[in-house]
């Protein structure tokens, strides 16, 4: 840190510096005093921006989360149609382009993408700037996109498993026997149960996406808190990367409880159960 | 009989063969790239494809087709590594856990919830940027964040072979703790867990060329493809052929390990749905 004007630190200058940081105390002294700071809500100062790291969280928490919030809508909108038209024409032309579409999609990495994207449509278009670092609409589009790439060719997977499982069951066939239209099989008892899984699904890539979507925030500069973490980590921002993982860790516990309450909701035979 | 075993599984004759031309590439590299890849002359400095050069030359006028060639080696060598240590790692700990239960199964399981609660690619940077970025911590970082899959898998598998006769059979006349997790247990599970594994190859592939091109994984001048993208991001404008040939690269032999693993699944294990 000290290094970053191409001096090497004087002894003295070490010394001043860590004990401004408290860095020269017992190990568990550092960690007691920043246990204590953070129930008083003070998650320290970050070695490398010089701001409360709270404030650094905030700052780069809201971009992510409208990144996260665009690709998860168009994630959905793409894949769990396409799932379920996959899953209805199983071994049909549909399901086979479906299936190799999402096939490609798994197989590409999110950053050529990414690369290949910016390069259509910055360069060649001129439609987005390529050097990013704006959080407006505009630039949302291309970084919300790629995410939805990656993400619906492994969601789209995950529908037609679900919706085929479904399908298979015993009340299906004796539905059809009974003389019930298939539209309605499909909507009224079909895709309420295979909604089960993919909402654990759901509630996992949100949490995912929530932490920052490293890979893509690098790639079109969106000051989101994957980039942020890498960058803490590579200057040894430490105040920065424990405030980080204290943040994703109540980020994954509070989404885990809301999926697990929505379990309830969604399947009437739980809340008798238990 | 073994001509007609590659007569009815097609689909895996022909990836089959295929992943052998890319192991084939990997080892002959040096007799097939027309130039040494980390040979620089700077009078070539950003080469058009065309003529000398057939896939164009980087910003150091190395040859690009050579070092995409070379980086099959270092893609292929390090996806394997990595494989293999999280096959070795996960089944292992996931068969104490699941044979043992108690506290074994509280610690390793715990640990195991931990890496899971957590994005994997920053925590996955987290561990190659403290132990310093080479391929060896790369291996190291993502088999860290890897192996929780295959010891769930693992334990669950050990669970419901645990409850079975022949099992209480082989403790009831005195077979050693060790046997019987050798000779009874282990052969039940491994065909799942090879079909793990094989289907995880292009997706460890990913996530190596990922850390890399973050620059948490395969250090200059390497040729490795996920490093090579990195490079190639800054002459996105002046110089496209950087960024999309080790991104074809990747795409293509990704693709070929998918397939071949999804052969072997349907061969081995038929039971899965595609």
């Amino acid at each position: 840190m000290l290094t970053e004007c191409g001096n090497v630190p004087t002894p003295e200058l070490l010394a001043k510096t860590r004990a401004e940081l408290g860095l020269d105390q017992p190990f568990l002294t550092q960690y007691g005093r920043w246990l204590g700071d953070i129930l008083k809500g003070d998650m320290g100062q970050s070695y490398s921006f010089k701001i409360p790291v709270i404030d650094k969280l905030k700052s780069c928490f809201f971009p992510t989360l409208e990144l996260a919030i665009v690709s998860l809508l168009l994630m959905l909108l793409v894949s769990i149609p396409l799932g379920i038209l996959s899953a209805i024409y199983q071994n049909r032309w549909i399901d086979y382009a479906v299936r190799g579409l999402a096939f490609l999609g798994v197989s590409v990495p999110s950053f050529w993408i990414g690369l290949i994207l910016l390069r259509i449509f910055g360069v060649n278009l001129r439609w987005v700037s390529v050097s990013g670092g704006s959080t407006d609409f505009k630039s949302l589009i291309l970084p919300a996109v790629t995410l939805a790439i990656s993400m619906s060719a492994k969601y789209t997977r995950q529908v037609r498993i679900a919706v085929l499982d479904e399908l298979r069951q015993d009340y299906v066939a004796g539905a059809r026997l009974r003389g019930i239209h298939e539209s309605t099989i499909l909507w009224r008892h079909v895709l309420p149960n295979a909604m089960l899984p993919l909402v654990t699904l759901l509630g996992l890539s949100l949490g995912s996406l929530l932490g920052g979507t490293t890979v893509v925030e690098i790639i079109y500069n969106w000051p989101g808190l994957g980039a942020m973490a890498v960058k803490a980590i590579s200057c040894r921002d430490y105040p920065l990367v424990q405030g980080y993982v204290l943040w994703i860790a109540l980020l994954y516990m509070c989404i885990n409880l809301i999926v697990d309450l929505s379990y309830k909701r969604l399947d009437p035979r739980l809340r008798e159960g238990a | 009989m073994r001509l007609n075993f590659f007569r009815t599984h097609k689909q895996f004759t022909i990836f089959a063969l295929l992943a052998l031309l890319v192991i084939g590439v990997a080892i002959f590299a040096p007799l097939l790239a027309p130039m040494n890849p980390l040979e620089a002359s700077m009078d070539d400095s950003l080469q058009p494809p065309g003529g000398k050069y057939l896939c164009g030359a980087d910003k150091f006028g190395r040859d690009v087709l050579s070092r995409v060639i070379y980086g099959t080696r270092t893609s292929l060598v390090m996806a394997l590594c990595l494989v293999a240590v999280i096959f070795v790692i996960g089944t292992v700990l996931g068969i104490l856990a699941g044979y043992f239960g108690g506290i074994v199964d509280g610690v390793i399981m715990r640990l195991a919830d931990m890496m899971i609660s957590f994005p994997g690619l920053v925590l996955a940077i987290a561990i190659a940027g403290l132990l310093g970025p080479n391929m060896v911590n790369a291996i190291i970082a993502i088999s860290a964040v890897s192996w929780t899959k295959y010891a769930r898998l693992a334990r669950s598998m050990v669970l419901k072979i645990k409850g079975c006769l022949y099992i209480e059979a082989a403790v009831t006349i005195g077979t050693r703790t060790f046997d019987i997790l050798r000779r009874y247990i282990l052969p039940n599970m491994i065909t799942t867990m090879i079909v793990t594994a094989a289907t995880d190859i292009g997706t460890m592939m990913l996530e190596i060329a990922g850390l890399s091109f973050l620059g948490f994984g395969a250090q200059a001048p390497t040729p490795e493809w996920g490093l090579m993208l990195n490079e190639g991001r800054t002459y996105l404008a002046k110089a496209p052929w950087l960024m999309i040939y080790p991104g074809l690269a990747i795409v293509i032999v990704v693709v070929i390990f998918n397939m071949l693993g999804d052969s072997i699944r349907d061969i081995l294990d038929p039971k899965q749905e595609p």
